[in-house]
């Protein structure tokens, strides 16, 4: 067998593409976070909630009225997403004039909230999730097994974050939300429904979480603790690269999978540390993050 | 007819203050004196701990204006370190609290370093990641017993003289330290560094304007706390005769958070009260298991969402005084 560093390469890019799935849920849930907090200037704590919440709703979906995963994609991050709408309406637009520490606090009770309440119908083993069909099976790539699912969950969460990258850089409905993050009453003044835009932002956000919770399904099992500790995670990915940039939310994302999927092939003990130890040395040497700028 | 009363001078109402906060002392010191003979000590001694914790914690949010979601991780290193050199090293009580407290003094240094460097939303982030490595380290490192954590931590004896192993010695023993750093947090609070503290809060440019050097203000009130904390954690430690990871997981440090919420923040006994509070309601939902959770998650939104004084804060405007 060849070896890379004394490393067998099955075992290097076996550990490779697990941090590129990790590295995938990071970019998707950082990047909704990142759009939330652009516009509601709120660090969303029911987000790793939301994402569990994704994954329940389409276990729930295919068990009690046998809707299959496609069409889960499709619904979950929809309904989610409207539950969303209904907690900024309800709740979260109540805190704007206030500290944005309420905010924080708040969706961290809504997040205690949501998992109790799972944990409580489900325990906290997890729940399996089947691959569908077509993507059951994998390739033979001579140098490393790689199985279909997992390339779709790279293929697919790259082109949700472009998607979504363009839209907020390069269209007018984007560049409607990147001139309301910068001045509010302005854009409001020039007759634009800014509160209702906040609502679909907060609303959007968190049905990338939901749909990020759909393709984790069948990888993770579906459990009520699935995002408690991803969040934190994630929360120190969003740390790393600044919440200034999309892009950047993005290629952090990536970039921090692939970095902790390395540490568990040559220093296994740090791999679960190895985030937030990058996070301690950015601040060190740049406050802001990587792609952020300090306000 | 009656005469209006002339308005107060700023003395006189400091003054008043004083006087109200006094009798409140009094009043808790008695309350707490009495408790073991109504109350199980135990459960009492659970709550100083976390009525310590929690002011700490106040002095940091409360007055600093700084929300650290990762105090548990003072209680809980606090709390291994002590307990380590309890069991393993046989250091009496008092000095094995006292290093548990000056490793989560070392502690709050670096992870304050690092967390003053952001503010408001990143700051919370950032604390709750410094937290949740140092959860994984416990979890992994050789002296901490991963998932068993330090069991049958010796109580010994104080000084060398007074067995611990009697109930209301240890009842005496954690009463005192949290009267005293009940006291230290007032007498900080109410020192220049303090008022220099809620200068900042209030408006941190204004604060560096006049020349405050806000950084090193803000550095020391972390370590400050976080020292505190650790006190509270070493007690607690020695107290239970346990460490376990339970008190570095982040829960821990959204439940600190919540005590402080309810009793009020920003006043002086709203940590203590929403300590006893939380603590008894976790006491009598124990059987309800993840519904505990819940509870707490309403008991969040409820308090941001309309009850954002406390009930110290609450108490305290009906009273027109400042608790």
């Amino acid at each position: 067998m060849t070896e890379i560093f004394g490393v067998p390469t099955q075992a290097l890019f076996g550990q490779l593409l697990i941090g590129l799935i990790n590295g995938s849920f990071y970019a998707l849930l950082s990047l909704g976070l990142a759009v939330i907090f652009g516009l509601l200037n709120i660090i969303n704590f029911t987000h790793g909630a939301q994402y569990m919440l994704g994954a329940f709703v389409a276990y729930l979906l295919l068990n009690k009225l046998g809707i299959g995963y496609w069409w889960s994609l499709l619904i979950v991050p929809l309904i989610v997403g409207a539950s969303g709408v209904v907690i900024e309406r309800l709740m979260l637009s109540k805190l704007y004039k206030l500290d944005h520490l309420y905010g924080l606090l708040l969706t961290f009770g809504l997040a205690l909230i949501i998992q109790g309440i799972f944990r409580n119908e489900y325990g906290s083993s997890g729940q399996p999730y089947q691959i569908p069909e077509e993507l059951q099976g994998g390739q033979n790539l001579g140098f490393m097994f790689l199985p279909n699912y997992r390339a779709w969950i790279i293929v697919a969460s790259l082109v949700v974050c472009l998607s979504t990258w363009f839209v907020i850089e390069r269209t007018r409905l984007g560049a409607y939300l990147r001139a309301a993050t910068e001045n509010p009453q302005l854009v409001q003044a020039f007759g634009i429904n800014v509160p209702r835009m906040i609502t679909l932002t907060y609303g959007f956000g968190v049905a990338l979480a939901a749909l990020a919770g759909v393709m984790a399904a069948p990888v993770y099992q579906v459990s009520p603790q699935m995002g408690a500790d991803l969040i934190i995670v994630v929360f120190a990915v969003v740390v790393v690269g600044g919440m200034g940039s999309i892009l950047g939310a993005i290629l952090t994302g990536f970039g921090l999978g692939l970095i902790e999927g390395l540490t568990k092939v040559f220093y296994p003990e740090a791999s679960s540390t190895v985030i937030f130890i990058i996070m301690a040395i950015v601040l060190l040497i740049r406050p802001a993050g990587l792609f952020g700028t300090q306000k | 007819m009656t005469i209006p009363a002339p308005p107060m001078t700023a003395a006189e109402r400091r003054a008043e203050e004083t006087r109200v906060h006094r009798i409140a002392f009094i009043v808790m010191t008695v309350v707490l004196l009495v408790a073991p003979a109504v109350v199980y000590p135990v459960f009492m001694m659970k709550v100083m701990c976390f009525a310590l914790f929690a002011c700490a914690f106040n002095l940091l949010l409360g007055f600093g204006g700084l929300l650290s979601f990762g105090h548990a991780m003072f209680l809980g290193s606090a709390g291994y370190a002590s307990a380590h050199a309890a069991k393993v090293w046989g250091l009496t009580p008092e000095l094995a609290i006292l290093f548990g407290t000056l490793c989560a003094g070392l502690l709050s240094i670096g992870a304050g370093l690092l967390a003053i460097r952001r503010l408001g939303i990143y700051f919370a982030m950032i604390t709750l990641a410094l937290a949740q490595m140092v959860y994984f380290f416990s979890l992994q490192a050789p002296f901490t017993g991963g998932e068993d954590g330090i069991q049958a931590v010796p109580r010994g004896h104080l000084f060398g003289l007074v067995d611990l192993n009697q109930p209301l010695a240890m009842y005496g023993l954690v009463l005192i330290v949290f009267l005293g750093g009940f006291a230290l947090v007032y007498r900080i609070v109410h020192s220049p560094f303090g008022q220099v503290l809620k200068a900042i809060r209030e408006n941190e440019s204004r604060a560096t304007s006049l020349g405050y050097d806000t950084e090193r203000y803000k550095l020391l009130a972390f370590v400050l706390s976080g020292t505190l904390a650790g006190l509270a954690g070493a007690t607690k430690s020695i107290v239970f005769q346990l460490a376990s990871l339970t008190d570095v997981h982040w829960s821990m440090s959204g439940e600190v958070v919540l005590m402080t919420l309810l009793g009020g923040m920003g006043t002086i006994f709203g940590p203590v009260v929403g300590a006893a509070v939380i603590i008894t309601m976790q006491n009598y939902l124990a059987q309800l298991g993840a519904w505990v959770t819940v509870v707490q998650g309403v008991i969040f939104v409820v308090c941001v969402l309309a009850f954002r004084r406390g009930i110290v804060g609450e108490l305290g405007a009906w009273l027109k005084k400042s608790l």
